[in-house]
């Protein structure tokens, strides 16, 4: 990434800076950068379509059939229903404990602050595997039988200091005079927070909670050491990858897919809604 | 209490109120006492304790010690939101995902009272904003904002509003404006007001009373026009507006006047005006009180002369013109002039005489030996400078 | 989006003046930390006692007796030492690729593209698309695309600059390639979300006080965006390390691409052997944490976490 320094100094009402590789150098590289990005999602929509005889390895044709049988495929459908529910149950548990620490690390003043802190970054500075196979031995050596609720006790533990992260950024922009306002104007503790504080960090909420359900649902390696017998949806496809994929499993990843893209595409475009009105009305 | 409309506004009473904060003392055994229907300002530069003891009123914070009385009633241990109180924030703390009426309906509807929207509505129409009811508060401007904030705390007729700086945030102009319009809604609806403010200023033009507060104690309170005229201590006296201060030993102090020796001249102060009468004082006159001479003019009774001294510098400010006078042995003194005539009537390095009647002297409680000489210029502004410097240099250090 | 939590955010988190002492805060906090406890740290813990575990006289495969048998240190370091050092290799390679693919990208969205709001935002959501689909299925996609009768090797033998017999799929190369690709989005946010607060009344005031747009560039905004790469590095770095679908057999590795994680997972749940899973597991987390914690000194933003 070399710039150039053979341009004269822009005029200072212009961009003044500029990578060169002359004017569209970083546009483009840029846009490649993002279609290599794209091409195994690409990838993995097209081959959904595929009209498949034995292995969803090679281009046989275009079918709907995939999208219109899915459950063909049970095992599919019941890994699918799995993660759903261990990322749904995952979700709710980390979203609650990592709000009320997030609260408490903004709001509170406590001994072993500092422990505290550091208790929730470990979990997302230690590598997965290492994660996976503490909490394996500790089921192991417990007697724990594994299963689907160790799978969403392994979730919800590393999903717990991404909540936090989210939403404690959330709280700490939130102005304490907006509860003290409440409290002025008759609020009792629990009015002030869930009328004022709790709809002023939703947002953060949410969006913790969509991240928390986003790296459940697409967890396979602490899953692979404490599920046991129970299958999510990215276990199923480690176990199928040696005898080949079906194309039931790329339908599934395809909508997921494309509920997300929608779900963000709608989020921004309201928010962009909003803020225009903002604009116009103020 | 809280679930009815005050009739009017209630007394507000401070007994030995001290607030410690870890490490530091923001108020310190402070009495006071604002009548119902006042507009009461506590003024003093930032830090000085004013915020704390208006937080302690509302009770967003407890006292370590003391007790606060409204309308005769003890609320030292009564919640925030049981208290008849209600503030205007410095921020305004607007609920920024509820609309405009929903802001002012808040406090009604928390309380159950009948027709919040009508009476929110009434509210909104005091300060002329009810057709922006239905906006959210990000898309208002500043002064709209502020007076929501005035409207969501008024419609609750507490007995007693308290006011944070609430104007701060605002230029000048709107700022004046609303001054006015907030001098007006006091009047109309008859509410004990207790503004803070570290702007004197707008301290002297609104309120009835002021209090000036600093490191946490209360230097003076009384109307304006006593606090501008009769400073007590060096701090007021600097503090609001300027002051030229003298210090000497009080040589003769029989009869109307106390007269000190300021280094080897003689200045007379009426007694029934000085704090102390004899020993080490410190006196004092406003530079507006001043007149300045080109000649020596002659000695008469009932008015004291500095002089011989020189001019150090001349600014012209269009109404009026300040001088600062360098004279040997008692230092620089100010003095205002009315441009009766055309710009400045002395030029810089003249010599020149300073006269005043004696009756406009005063005489500070302080001992001089506490007090640091004041520069004459130490107002407001330069007191906030002074303070960030300090900050800038402990914060250079650590 | 909640994927600014990635980058250290000092900018946005504005601590309060005055903190409160309350049961309240006990309330809130404890159920989260005591979860933590009792599911990351005691585990740490059990897996610290596993890895000194000796296998139980005249038992089964896969019982063991604690012990203190620190050997299994010495045995697994003895035996795996290349697989050890191959993993780090493999994740430091892709992380530096990452880097350069990631920092324009994110330069690009964050500052060219500020401009245009909505541009600026389909290109984040462009670059946030592979969390939404599997991990494993784009992995398999590379696979596919790799793979020995697809479309790249066959162009690359028609055009004679692949041997016919050569295949790229097992190759540390398409491990590498995996990695990178995978871990693009972790490496891209942070920067992005570093470089979209950037002032860029900075970069004019580089340019003002006589710099050129390369040293403002080097000066400037490499500096303020230092946060935003080493963010991004860590999140690249420490899962990379310890990843072992990308150089798995059945995915884009072979026999000879082996990293840490594969072992690990090989000894654990494939060979039973509980001791040597976590002794290796420990020594790959006291590395990572060797490394990090240089490399957050060196970069001298210790305040970042």
């Amino acid at each position: 990434m070399s710039n150039s320094v053979t341009a004269t100094r822009p005029a200072p009402k212009r961009a003044p800076f500029r990578l060169g590789v002359g004017k569209w150098g970083l546009g483009a590289y840029s846009i490649l950068a993002l279609v290599f990005l794209l091409i195994p999602i690409a990838y993995t929509i097209v081959f959904s379509f595929n009209d498949v005889r034995r292995t969803n390895i090679v281009w046989r044709g275009f079918t709907f059939d995939n999208w219109l049988n899915i459950c063909d495929q049970p095992e599919v459908c019941v890994a699918f229903g799995n993660s759903i529910l261990v990322g749904g149950a995952a979700t709710i548990a980390a979203t609650t404990l990592g709000t009320a620490m997030a609260i408490a690390l903004v709001r509170y003043r406590f001994k072993f602050r500092a422990a505290t802190t550091l208790l929730l970054f470990l979990p997302m500075a230690t590598p997965e595997v290492v994660l996976g196979a503490g909490l394996a031995a500790q089921f192991l050596s417990a007697g724990i039988p594994k299963g689907l609720l160790t799978i969403i006790i392994a979730h919800t533990m590393f999903c717990i200091s991404f909540v936090v992260v989210t939403v404690r950024a959330r709280v700490a922009s939130l102005d304490p005079a907006l509860e003290e306002a409440g409290r002025d104007l008759y609020a009792s503790p629990g009015q002030v927070f869930w009328r004022i504080t709790f709809p002023l960090l939703l947002p953060g909420i949410i969006a913790a909670a969509l991240l928390s359900f986003a790296l459940s649902f697409d967890d396979f390696i602490i899953t692979n050491f404490n599920s046991g017998a129970a299958v999510t949806f990215p276990k199923y496809v480690y176990t199928a990858a040696a005898r080949g994929i079906p194309a039931q499993a790329n339908v599934i990843a395809s909508a997921v897919f494309f509920a997300a893209i929608v779900l963000v595409v709608v989020s921004q475009l309201s928010a962009a809604a909003r803020r225009k009105k903002l604009a116009k009305s103020g | 209490m809280a679930s009815t409309f005050a009739e009017s506004g209630a007394d507000l009473e401070l007994v030995g109120v001290s607030k410690r904060f870890p490490g530091f003392t923001a108020i310190e055994e402070l009495d006071l006492m604002i009548p119902a229907g006042s507009f009461f300002a506590l003024l003093g530069p930032s830090g000085c304790g004013k915020t704390t003891t208006l937080r302690l009123i509302a009770g967003l914070e407890d006292p370590t010690s003391g007790q606060i009385l409204i309308g005769g009633n003890d609320v030292t241990h009564v919640k925030t939101y049981r208290r008849p109180v209600n503030t205007v924030f410095q921020s305004y703390a607007l609920f920024p995902h509820m609309s405009i009426i929903d802001n002012v309906a808040f406090g009604l509807k928390r309380r159950k009272i009948d027709n919040a929207m009508g009476l929110a509505h009434e509210a909104l129409r005091l300060v002329e904003l009810d057709h922006l009811a239905q906006r959210r508060p990000a898309s208002l401007s500043g002064g709209q904002q502020q007076r929501v904030a005035l409207a969501r705390a008024v419609v609750n007729r507490p007995a007693l509003l308290l006011l944070d700086e609430p104007l701060g945030a605002l230029d000048l102009k709107l700022r004046r404006q609303m001054q006015i319009e907030l001098k007006d809604i006091q009047d109309d609806v008859g509410l004990t007001f207790l503004h803070v403010t570290h702007d004197q200023e707008e301290a002297m033009t609104m309120a009835d009373t002021i209090a000036v507060m600093n490191k946490g104690r209360i230097e003076q309170m009384g109307a304006p026009e006593e606090l501008y005229e009769l400073p007590k201590t060096a701090f007021v006296a600097n503090f609001l507006g300027q002051s030229n201060l003298f210090s000497g030993p009080v040589v003769a102090g029989a009869g109307d006047t106390i007269v000190v020796d300021v280094a080897g001249r003689k200045i007379a102060t009426p007694t029934e005006r000085a704090q102390r009468h004899s020993g080490e004082v410190t006196i004092g006159v406003r530079p507006e009180k001043l007149t300045v001479h080109a000649k020596e003019p002659a000695a008469k009774a009932g008015v004291n002369m500095l002089g011989p001294g020189r001019v150090n510098d001349v600014s012209f400010s269009g109404v009026s013109t300040q001088y600062q006078i360098g004279i040997p042995g008692v230092g620089n003194i100010v003095a205002f002039a009315q441009n009766m005539g055309f710009g400045p009537a002395v030029h810089d390095g003249a010599e020149v005489w300073v006269t005043w009647n004696v009756e406009h002297g005063f005489g500070l409680a302080d001992d001089p030996a506490d007090l640091r000489r004041f520069d004459p210029d130490d107002d407001t502004r330069s007191i906030a400078l002074q303070q960030r410097q300090r900050l800038e240099a402990e914060l250079g250090k650590a | 989006m909640a994927f600014g939590a990635f980058a250290g955010t000092p900018a946005t988190v504005t601590e309060p003046a005055v903190r409160r002492r309350s049961p309240v805060a006990l309330f809130l906090l404890l159920p989260g930390a005591f979860y933590l406890l009792l599911f990351f740290l005691v585990p740490l813990f059990s897996l610290i006692l596993t890895s000194l575990q000796a296998p139980r006289e005249f038992g089964d495969i896969g019982q063991y007796d604690y012990a203190f048998k620190w050997e299994n240190y010495v045995t697994v370091i003895e035996t795996y030492w290349p697989v050890i050092i191959r993993s780090f290799g493999y994740a430091a390679t892709a992380t530096f690729f990452a880097l350069i693919i990631g920092y324009p990208l994110a330069y690009f969205i964050g500052v060219k593209l500020r401009r245009f709001p909505l541009w600026q935002a389909l290109a984040l959501t462009l670059v946030i698309a592979p969390f939404f689909i599997s991990f494993l299925l784009r992995t398999l996609a590379w696979k596919q695309i790799f793979s020995d009768e697809g479309v790249v090797v066959g162009a690359l033998q028609a055009l004679s600059l692949m041997a016919p017999g050569d295949y790229i799929t097992g190759t540390p190369f398409s491990v590498i390639f995996g990695l990178t690709y995978n871990f693009i989005p972790f490496m891209t946010l942070p920067i992005y979300t570093s470089l979209e607060r950037l002032d860029l009344r900075y970069v004019e005031a580089g340019g003002d006080l006589y710099a050129s747009p390369t040293s403002t560039f080097l000066r400037v905004t490499v500096p303020l965006s230092l946060p935003g790469v080493i963010s991004g590095t860590l999140l690249t770095f420490i899962p990379a390390a310890g990843d072992y679908i990308n150089a798995s057999r059945d995915f884009l590795g072979s026999t000879d691409t082996v990293m840490i994680g594969n072992v690990i997972e090989a000894n654990f749940l494939v060979l039973q052997n509980f001791p040597a899973a976590a002794a290796l597991s420990i020594v790959l987390m006291a590395a990572i944490l060797v490394l990090v914690s240089i490399y957050v000194r060196r970069s001298g933003t210790e305040d970042l976490l």
